[in-house]
């Protein structure tokens, strides 16, 4: 079932599909397990003429067994989890020195990146704003400001394995490191009116001679 | 119109009370039964209508739809051209013009079909089924006792719901449309009407359930006083049958919970009304988007578990009975309950891992998200246990109890992925959470609810369901249901998002074209199968094959009444002496001991 995961191509991405591959072989070992079970049962245990059922009230080591265990699995998952979604996730471990920075602002129904320009500073002369269109770098590191003007969005690459909502009012920020050159599609992944459905940007990540020259073609120097 | 098996001393009623404003118990559960029923078609075929939009993304409704030829030359060809010609002539700006002109699924109407769509299922047809119906059917008959602590707050709960399925009903045929911000009605979205164009649809909808909340919470105080001071003589707590455990924890869990969605529906009313911004901010201040959130799903999330909660009690009946066994481990299977209650209040952030709440914080959540599969494990296991060395009889009710079990584990094992925070980045909001919805309530509720009706209808209508039908019924249902809701797994997994009307609109989602045609066509399937419980339903009412007074033979006390029951269900209010679940107790003839009879020899420890 995995294999219809889009490829990753973020620096991150790998470390969510392990835990997903993890979680998927925990699981379908489990879901196996809890059907040969049940099926074994209904077909060895079926009515038959003559035969009772034996008259079991339960067993408190079997509730102890299975309660520990379900509980050392569930909490294994959950200590290999917080590393991972706090790398992503929390500000604080982000990489430092950004080697872009971003500012994506979701609308009714377009995605607008906004970029500081040469001064590196938002709200002044030379910034850039880009419907739809987002271009970075390939391997660097990419800092993003997000944030919405009306109701709230979702940024979603799922290539990269990232999805963040976008609230108006607030900045949220987020980072990635993209491995792989090529067009992505940056849809909208919360309901967010009539035009949710199409509302729709692209990522660009450019070999880094290629990013250089569309700097050099927006801020001439 | 009158059966005259009433008991003597009790007067005949006039139609009006016996059959509308009714005060019994049994007759408000079967009032809520068929509320119940009405309501799925009209969910139902809301689904449909979605359906069809997300397989043939802009492509006219069979039937209903405008012909190729009348939308590109404007020729009438077809009967459905005709009718779609006068709408267009009329002066009015007719409701289908508006909402699928050609019949085509507009954008907007998209929106308000599947926000309605969550709505009717989640308020007015599981809820008002497992706890309205079963509810008020079984507890008293359960536990031994003529009827509800308080009648007439039991029949006001009925009304309440009824009026507000009226408002909920109303607000499709208003000015704007319905709601169509999710069943979750996310602010802004929700609590402002510029960014919808939906004016009336969603006050009616908040009207809508402030007054739905008001019939679960008389409910609600009913059933746990009802069950706290009026059970039968004998009638320990621990004497209880899992589905009246699973019924007063749920009434707790209605009790605390509905209170808090009321208030903020309140609150998203003013904002809407009033301009409050509790859930926006302004230039000058004012509230917060993420308030809504964690005041919805503080609510949800118990409310998630009490759509679940009955129907694993119904399994558990079903699984006990037809094992000829008693329950694997009763007592962890009320604690398991009673720890599910306890932990659904403590995880409700799992819902807004990527919301932008504090990443900590998303952390705690998952830990205590992750706990909460323990006693769902627990319950799994202890089914299973039930089963072994049972004498298993494969009867349709029971087909339903063993459908609910397989279905509750995949349905609960994908809540793990979702409860793991690094995969919820990718899956959250993409059809790997619908397939888990679906599997959890439509897998596990709806099949206990079919279960359950097959079982006690011999106790509510003195008749059976038709079996051939039942049977056919269960099995095209859990084939069409599989074929519908397995395939979105994929679909998550591949990133396809939730909510959207067009999934063509996006290159990554091209390749899952033909698998949205397959879950279509799986999914009419599945509505037209439904007919076919209803249809059976109805005419076993009248028709069916007339039943004994205990023909499962079961133990517990609701078998002990006369069928039809009578008003005031018992003769004399019977003594309970054992527990629910004697069933093939060694060295007895018969393989079960109904709860009345009395203990003759020491009792054999146990509960
Ligand atoms: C093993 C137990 C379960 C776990 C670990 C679990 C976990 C989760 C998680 C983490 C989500 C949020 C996913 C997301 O939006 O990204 C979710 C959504 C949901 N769950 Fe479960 N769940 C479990 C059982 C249940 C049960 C028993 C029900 C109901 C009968 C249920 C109904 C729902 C519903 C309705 C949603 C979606 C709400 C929405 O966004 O519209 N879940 N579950
Ligand atoms: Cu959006
Ligand atoms: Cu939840």
């Amino acid at each position: 079932m995995l294999q219809w995961l889009p490829d990753n191509v973020s620096t991150f991405g790998q470390g969510v599909d392990n835990l997903f591959y993890a979680i998927y072989y925990i699981t379908l070992i489990a879901l196996i397990l809890v059907m040969a079970t049940l099926i074994t049962f209904l077909i060895k245990y079926r009515y038959q003429e003559g035969k009772r059922a034996t008259y079991i009230e339960g067993s408190t080591t079997l509730e102890i067994v299975w309660t520990a265990a379900t509980t050392v699995i569930v909490f294994v998952l959950a200590m290999f989890s917080y590393p991972q979604w706090n790398k992503i996730k929390s500000p604080t471990s982000f990489p430092e020195n950004p080697d872009v920075v971003v500012q994506v602002s979701g609308k009714q129904f377009n995605w607008d990146m906004t970029y500081p320009g040469p001064d590196n500073e938002f709200g002044t002369d030379d910034d850039l704003i880009l419907e739809n269109e987002l271009h970075v770098p390939v391997n660097a590191v990419v800092h993003i400001r997000l944030t919405a003007v009306d109701v709230i969005h979702s940024f979603f690459v799922p290539q990269l394995r990232l999805k963040q909502d976008a609230l108006p009012s607030r900045f949220i920020d987020m980072w990635f490191e993209a491995t792989k050159a090529g067009r992505y599609e940056i849809p909208c992944a919360e309901l967010c009116g009539f035009g949710h459905s199409g509302m729709l940007g692209y990522l660009n990540v450019h070999a880094q001679t290629d990013y250089d020259a569309w700097l050099q073609e927006r801020w001439p120097q | 119109m009158h059966d005259n098996e009433h008991t003597s001393h009790h007067h005949e009623e006039s139609f009006i009370r016996k059959y509308i404003f009714s005060l019994d118990h049994k007759m408000i559960g079967k009032q809520f039964l068929i509320y119940g029923l009405l309501m799925f078609f009209l969910g139902g075929g809301l689904a449909l209508l979605f359906r069809w939009q997300l397989a043939y993304p802009d492509r006219p409704l069979p039937i209903i739809g405008a012909s190729q030829q009348y939308m590109d030359e404007g020729e009438v060809v077809t009967g459905a051209d005709r009718m779609w010609e006068r709408i267009y002539e009329s002066e009015k700006e007719e409701w289908l013009e508006v909402n699928m002109p050609n019949g085509v699924v507009d954008p907007a109407f998209y929106n308000m079909l599947f926000t309605m769509h969550a709505t009717v299922m989640v308020f007015f047809v599981v809820v008002p089924i497992l706890v309205g119906a079963f509810g008020n059917f079984l507890i008293p008959l359960m536990i031994g006792t003529r009827d509800m602590a308080f009648p007439i707050l039991n029949m006001l709960s009925f009304w309440f719901a009824v009026l507000a399925a009226v408002i909920m009903t109303i607000g499709f045929f208003v000015p704007g449309g319905h709601a169509a911000a999710g069943w979750t009605g996310y602010a802004p979205l929700s609590s402002d009407a510029q960014w919808t164009g939906v004016e009336w649809g969603q006050i009616l909808w908040g009207l809508s359930l402030f007054v739905q909340g008001l019939s679960s919470l008389v409910g609600s105080i009913n059933y746990i006083t009802t069950i706290i001071n009026m059970r039968a003589p004998g009638m320990t707590f621990f004497r209880l049958p899992l589905v009246i455990w699973s019924l007063f924890i749920v009434a707790i869990l209605l009790l605390l919970a509905f209170p808090v969605l009321s208030s903020a529906i309140v609150l998203l009313v003013f904002d809407r009304l009033a301009g409050t911004t509790f859930f926006t901010t302004t230039a000058e201040g004012g509230g917060d988007p993420l308030l809504w959130q964690h005041l919805f799903w503080f609510f949800g999330h118990p409310e998630v578990y009490i759509l679940i909660l009955p129907g694993m009690g119904i399994a558990s009946e079903l699984i006990a009975v037809f094992s000829r066994k008693p329950i694997f481990g009763y007592r962890s299977m009320v604690y398991a309950m009673i720890a599910i209650a306890f932990l659904g209040w403590i995880v409700w952030g799992h819902h807004m891992f990527q919301s932008g709440m504090r990443p900590g914080l998303g952390s705690i959540f998952m830990t205590t998200t992750m706990l909460i599969a323990v006693p769902s494990a627990i319950k799994t296991f202890n089914w299973l246990g039930t089963m072994f060395k049972g004498s298993i009889r494969f009867t349709t009710p029971m087909l339903h109890g063993i459908a609910f079990v397989s279905m509750f584990v995949i349905g609960g094992l994908s809540g793990i992925y979702m409860a793991n925070t690094p995969v919820d980045i990718f899956i959250h909001d993409t059809y790997y959470i619908v397939a888990h919805i679906h599997y959890v309530v439509f897998g596990g509720s709806l099949f206990a609810i079919f279960g359950g009706i097959i079982f006690w209808f011999p106790k509510m209508y003195g008749r059976y369901m038709n079996d051939t039908l039942s049977k056919i019924h269960f099995w095209l249902t859990f084939v069409a249901f599989n074929c519908t809701f397995f395939p979105m797994h994929i679909l998550g997994v591949g990133g396809h998002m939730r909510r959207i009307s067009n999934p063509l609109q996006y290159e990554f989602l091209q390749q899952f074209e033909g698998m949205n045609i397959f879950i279509t066509m799986s999914a009419f399937t599945l509505g037209f199968a439904q007919l076919i419980l209803v249809f059976n339903f109805f005419w076993s009412m009248s028709r069916g094959k007339v039943a004994e007074q205990n023909p499962w033979h079961v133990n517990t006390l609701e078998w002990e009444a006369p069928t039809p029951v009578p008003h005031g269900n018992f003769g004399q209010i019977p003594t309970v002496y054992r527990g629910p679940y004697e069933y093939s107790v060694p060295d007895e003839e018969d393989d079960w001991i109904p709860q009345t009879r009395p203990e003759h020899a020491p009792a054999t420890g146990g509960d």
